[in-house]
């Protein structure tokens, strides 16, 4: 309670009554990172948006370092935003971008230029005072907009997808730069994104979102190995998705095959999702395994191969694998228990929807 | 080949009623009864009646044109925040009257504002003494507003509704209250618009002349009206001509100068 610095209690939000976001709880801690993640519609944006105070949560609270701020306009919070699009102002040069929130709360002059040195530095653009907005690429657009947000030193800083209109290669470099910042910096970090790999590389907490409502929250590892349903699952990497029936304790069939795992608590004879990541189903071409199949396609990926096998319990298993199988092989396929993650069925309407998505 | 024959109505349109018209004012300016080169109708501009008109055309047209803005920035701001339904109706008001003849408005509000018109009929009945409102200088801005004002607020809706929404949100975000995020973004991304509305709004206003016959009572000589006159009372057309002149390089260079604010902004390139 002592590091918490945000709170979100019972939010709900709709937009001509659509509801975006529903009873809607979360906690966030002292100079962590965290990102709201998932697909379009989910609500992670007017979360964002609820705790910058650019929309009015219908009901439930925002509390800040335990203060009510709920009804608080965006200007007289200690937050700052970096917009998904930058929004540098185009009238302004590089250096009166990042003056701005400094000279409305009418900092001396020296002050500001301190600033505006030290922020350029930070972001690595230290020769671009003077230089306009539209005269800049994507990137340097972006790191001008983080520099515009944290010369105002802000205890917590939103970001909205900002590197999504980045391409591959900068955004890995921008990424590495989030993490270098944050840590630097030692504030808040507030991150929204769709992309799961971008969540995966730079979060300390992931906070896995589906219509309007938390699926998951844990680390990356958590978040990844662990997940808690079906939507997380899929949403998170690749995975092979399959219905089973969980006999036992420690056993599941599919399709009649049993498979060992590690799960327990499951009822007798109970419908399950089984989710297996594709690097680890392990291929074999002495036949050994559970069961056998076929490599119906193959291809280079890079690191791995992404295999399709048809399995002969009926079933397409999707593997990567760094080693080289031919199409038309006959292979065994093999998985440890400990790699099978077993899940409940989706039993409420909420849930139905988010397997349906 | 083709396009070319497309372009000549335009040619012959431009060189039937602005070309040549301007070459016959020109020389008209340029010479007396006579035929004979002077100078004096481009001069006479100096003269006292002269130079008194033009300097009222400007203050009334100045005057007019800042309440024009004034009028429609809260409007434009207004509707910017409203939806998209509320925005269209308002539009659609607004724009309305401009439908009608000018000169069948003005004729209207001399019956609101004569002496025996329908305010002063009204204010005696309630026990008010009548108030002289027709040919005052008041009456003639208010006409100029009333018909000019949709061609003000248009441009500056534009320019206002262009401006995105992010810069706004990031303005605030960055502790800009309401009124530092007006001065500060969107009064600068709005001036080009502002500009466009004054030079539609101040130019036809500085040539006025209908308005001020029709509610100055001719009381209030602006330059227009001693153009008119030039032309047609006293059928002296070389002096009207250089007066128009004269009046023409001054709305020219008014123009130019707003055009250069124009092009000095730098807009907002996403």
């Amino acid at each position: 309670m002592e590091n918490s610095i945000l709170k979100l209690e019972s939010i709900s939000k709709s937009f001509d009554g659509k509801e975006i976001l529903k009873d809607f709880n979360l906690e966030i801690y002292r100079n962590e990172f965290v990102t709201l993640l998932g697909p379009s519609g989910c609500g992670k944006s007017t979360t964002l948006r609820i705790i910058g105070g650019f929309e009015y949560p219908d009901n439930g609270h925002v509390y800040y370092n335990g203060t009510d701020i709920t009804d608080l306009s965006p200007n007289k919070r200690n937050i700052n935003t970096v917009f998904q699009k930058y929004s540098l102002f185009p009238h302004m040069s590089v250096a009166e971008n990042i003056a701005f929130g400094l000279r409305m709360k009418k900092k001396p002059q020296s002050y500001i230029d301190d600033k505006i040195r030290y922020a350029l530095d930070l972001v690595n653009m230290k020769n671009y005072a003077n230089r306009m907005p539209q005269s800049l690429s994507g990137g340097q657009q972006q790191r001008i907009a983080i520099a515009r947000a944290i010369v105002n030193e802000p205890e917590i800083l939103l970001l909205d997808e900002p590197l999504g209109a980045l391409d591959l290669k900068l955004r890995k470099d921008m990424q590495r730069e989030l993490i270098r910042l944050k840590d630097e910096l030692g504030i808040t970090f507030i991150y929204v994104s769709h992309d799961q790999e971008e969540a995966l590389t730079m979060s300390d907490r992931i906070i896995v979102m589906n219509h309007g409502i938390i699926q998951q929250i844990g680390t990356p590892e958590d978040i990844y190995n662990e997940p808690q349903n079906a939507f997380v699952a899929d949403f998170i990497g690749e995975s092979n998705m399959i219905d089973g029936v969980m006999v036992e304790d420690r056993l599941v069939t599919i399709n009649g095959t049993a498979f060992k795992c590690e799960d327990t608590g499951f009822g007798p004879n109970e419908p399950v999702d089984v989710v297996i990541r594709p690097e680890d189903v392990e291929l074999s071409e002495n036949g050994d395994g559970v069961t056998k199949g076929v490599v119906k396609s193959i291809i280079f990926k890079g690191v791995h191969y992404e295999i399709d096998v048809e399995s002969d319990i009926g079933i397409n298993f999707l593997v990567h694998t760094t080693k080289h199988f031919a199409k038309g092989t006959q292979v065994g396929i093999n998985v440890i228990p400990y790699n099978i993650q077993i899940m409940h069925k989706p039993a409420s309407i909420d849930e139905e929807k988010i397997d349906a998505d | 080949m083709n396009r070319k024959l497309l372009s000549y109505p335009y040619i012959i349109w431009i060189i039937g009623f602005t070309i040549i018209p301007l070459i016959f004012i020109f020389i008209k300016a340029m010479t007396n009864a006579d035929g004979g080169f002077t100078t004096e109708n481009i001069l006479a501009i100096f003269d006292p009646v002269h130079r008194k008109a033009l300097i009222s055309s400007v203050e009334l047209a100045f005057i007019a044109t800042v309440i024009c803005i004034l009028l429609a920035y809260p409007l434009a701001l207004l509707l910017r925040d409203s939806n998209v339904s509320n925005q269209k109706l308002m539009l659609f008001i607004l724009i309305l009257p401009m439908w009608m003849n000018f000169i069948l408005r003005i004729l209207a509000l001399q019956m609101l504002i004569s002496n025996n018109g329908i305010i002063n009929f009204i204010l005696t009945h309630l026990g008010f003494d009548p108030v002289q409102m027709i040919n005052t200088k008041g009456a003639i801005v208010f006409g100029m507003v009333y018909d000019y004002l949709p061609y003000m607020i248009l441009p500056v809706l534009n320019a206002i509704t262009a401006i995105p929404e992010d810069y706004i949100e990031a303005s605030k975000d960055l502790g800009g209250g309401r009124w530092q995020t007006f001065k500060k973004i969107i009064l600068p991304l709005s001036l080009p618009g502002v500009g466009s509305g004054i030079a539609m709004v101040f130019v036809p206003s500085m040539t006025e002349f209908v308005i001020a016959n029709i509610l100055g009572g001719g009381k209030i000589l602006l330059l227009g009206n001693v153009i008119e006159q030039e032309f047609i009372t006293s059928m002296n057309w070389n002096l009207g001509s250089g007066l128009s002149l004269t009046l023409m390089i001054f709305i020219v260079i008014t123009t130019l100068l707003l055009g250069d604010k124009d092009s000095n902004d730098r807009g907002f390139a996403p």
